[in-house]
């Protein structure tokens, strides 16, 4: 392993351009955010000496607060995975349960965090990404409402679904990253002007009296015995500082996982087209015309779970299938939005365990891509409703870490980071 | 290809379309794989039409020319270009 954890591709120093909030500290950045003159590998051997000519939105942003970008973070390969064992750079170790994976994909970047080699780190969440190591590895990691953080530089996978968001030891800290790269940017056609002087760090005032939480039941009820033992007393903990706790039951969540991933796949399929080895990408000067040119370079440079992905994406996009499988997961991604918004007329945030599991050991889940894809259950029906989520350290169980996940209504990471900060 | 089987042309085909070249290997682990997880997807079979209000809005900014990429740092990455364009394998 190259480094400490294999929590960075590459280390390096990218220094602050003006002093700011963030004055003094150090900064992990994901491996699939752009930075200028600094070689951004999505993880993929695809794009191993890919260095981008310009900066993402966040990353100017980071430097311009004040921050010191020390590494860009490892990373299953283009987001693919939840685990960071799909990196062509190998996977990382989680810092807090030696020999387990850090979880995925934004692994590098949870890891960086919980092994003190960055104080704060940027991840992407498509499908839990970022809520995900964060759980494993016990830190706080926050998806933004989509919209809210500029997406300009991020290599896309599914764009409808990814944001960029914040990582770090603390509620207070995961806040104060993410004022500095919330707000709307004129790179990026999607971004919402809200999140302009929020101020998100002010509200880890630790304050749920009188806030009333849903418990996800179908979520609690499918995860394994320790997580739930451990969730039920961070609940508990939430009722005993005056919140309400109410249950909550969503139809449509049986679905969402499905939805998410014939969306994920079918935006891929279309996103990943750009990697064709002529104008970036490994090129191996193959003989033949274009289109054999173009798929002996894919077959070189994606990883498995990358072609897997292109080729389910392809087929549910094909002449034919498209009604059955794409347009169906538009319909149960509709229908979540209307579950969320009617459970939000009873809760004020939802909660569910982040992950239904503890971390594995490293190599253990990697032969049934259908079994790791369910280990996503709890954490995709957010990206399908663009609602924020946040995932907080729920101590431990078999000395793995475990988080809890709280869900807010769009544009309210006030309310979920008060919430979230009742939990430290 | 769910109710239908999952054979080794579907694969290859559907391999052809998206422009990925697949080890023999591969192919076969596709085969058994995309049975699986094409099968799940099939639950969304059960998911009611939902009438969706959306709540998008067009996003529009004056077209004025702006800085972009030279021609020299759209290039970098490449690994073949000749008088300053792309070079690419032949078209057929």
């Amino acid at each position: 392993m190259s480094t400490e954890y294999n929590a960075f591709i590459t280390e390096t120093t990218i220094e602050p351009t003006s002093e700011g909030p963030l004055s003094g500290r150090t900064v992990a950045v994901k491996d699939n955010i752009s930075t200028a003159d600094v070689r951004t590998t999505c993880g993929s051997a695809m794009l191993e000496e890919y260095v981008p000519s310009y900066d993402a939105t966040v990353v100017e942003r980071l430097t311009a607060a004040g921050a010191t970008i020390v590494g860009k973070a490892n990373m299953d390969e283009f987001g693919m995975g939840g685990t960071t064992e799909t990196s062509a750079f190998g996977p990382t170790e989680n810092p807090r349960a030696p020999g387990r994976v850090a979880g995925g994909s934004s692994g590098g970047s949870a890891a960086a965090v919980a092994g003190g080699k960055a104080d704060l780190a940027l991840g992407t969440d498509t499908g839990g990404s970022i809520r995900n190591p964060a759980a494993f590895c016990g830190v706080v990691g926050l998806k933004p409402t989509y919209g809210l953080v500029s997406r300009y530089g991020l290599i896309a996978y599914a764009n409808s679904l990814e944001q960029i968001g914040p990582i770090a030891p603390t509620v207070e800290e995961t806040a104060m990253l993410l004022d500095v790269i919330a707000g709307p940017d004129e790179n990026d056609a999607t971004t919402h002007q809200n999140g302009t002087d929020a101020d998100y760090a002010a509200a880890a005032d630790g304050n749920v009296d009188g806030m009333t939480v849903g418990v996800l039941e179908s979520l609690r009820d499918g995860a394994d015995d320790r997580v739930v033992d451990a969730f039920d007393d961070a609940v508990a903990e939430l009722e005993a500082q005056g919140a309400t706790v109410v249950e909550i039951e969503l139809d449509s969540i049986d679905h969402a996982l499905a939805a998410y991933y014939v969306i994920a796949m079918s935006e891929a399929s279309s996103n990943l087209a750009r990697f064709d080895g002529v104008r970036y990408g490994v090129s191996g000067g193959y003989e033949g015309d274009w289109n054999e040119a173009f798929a002996m370079s894919r077959e070189k440079g994606f990883g498995e779970e990358v072609k897997r992905r292109i080729l389910l994406g392809t087929y549910a996009l094909s002449a034919g299938y498209h009604e059955k499988y794409y347009k169906k997961a538009q319909d149960a991604r509709a229908w979540v939005k209307q579950d969320f918004d009617a459970a939000f007329e009873k809760a004020d945030v939802l909660a569910s365990p982040t992950m239904p599991v503890l971390p594995p050991e490293i190599g253990d889940s990697l032969d049934d891509p259908l079994q790791l894809y369910q280990i996503d259950a709890n954490t995709v029906p957010v990206n399908l409703a663009n609602l924020p989520a946040i995932s907080v350290p729920a101590g431990r169980a078999d000395g793995s870490p475990v988080g809890v996940q709280l869900v807010g209504p769009a544009f309210d990471e006030h309310r979920l980071i008060r919430a979230a900060s009742a939990l430290e | 290809m769910s109710e239908d089987a999952v054979d080794a042309d579907a694969v290859h085909h559907v391999a052809d379309l998206a422009r990925v070249a697949l080890t023999e290997s591969e192919a076969e682990r596709f085969e058994a794989q995309f049975g699986d997880i094409l099968g799940y997807f099939d639950s969304l079979d059960e998911v009611p039409e939902i009438e969706r209000e959306s709540d998008l809005v067009n996003v529009m900014r004056p077209d004025e020319q702006r800085p972009s990429l030279n021609q020299d740092e759209a290039l970098d990455n490449a690994a073949e270009t000749e008088d300053g364009y792309f070079k690419g394998p032949r078209v057929s």
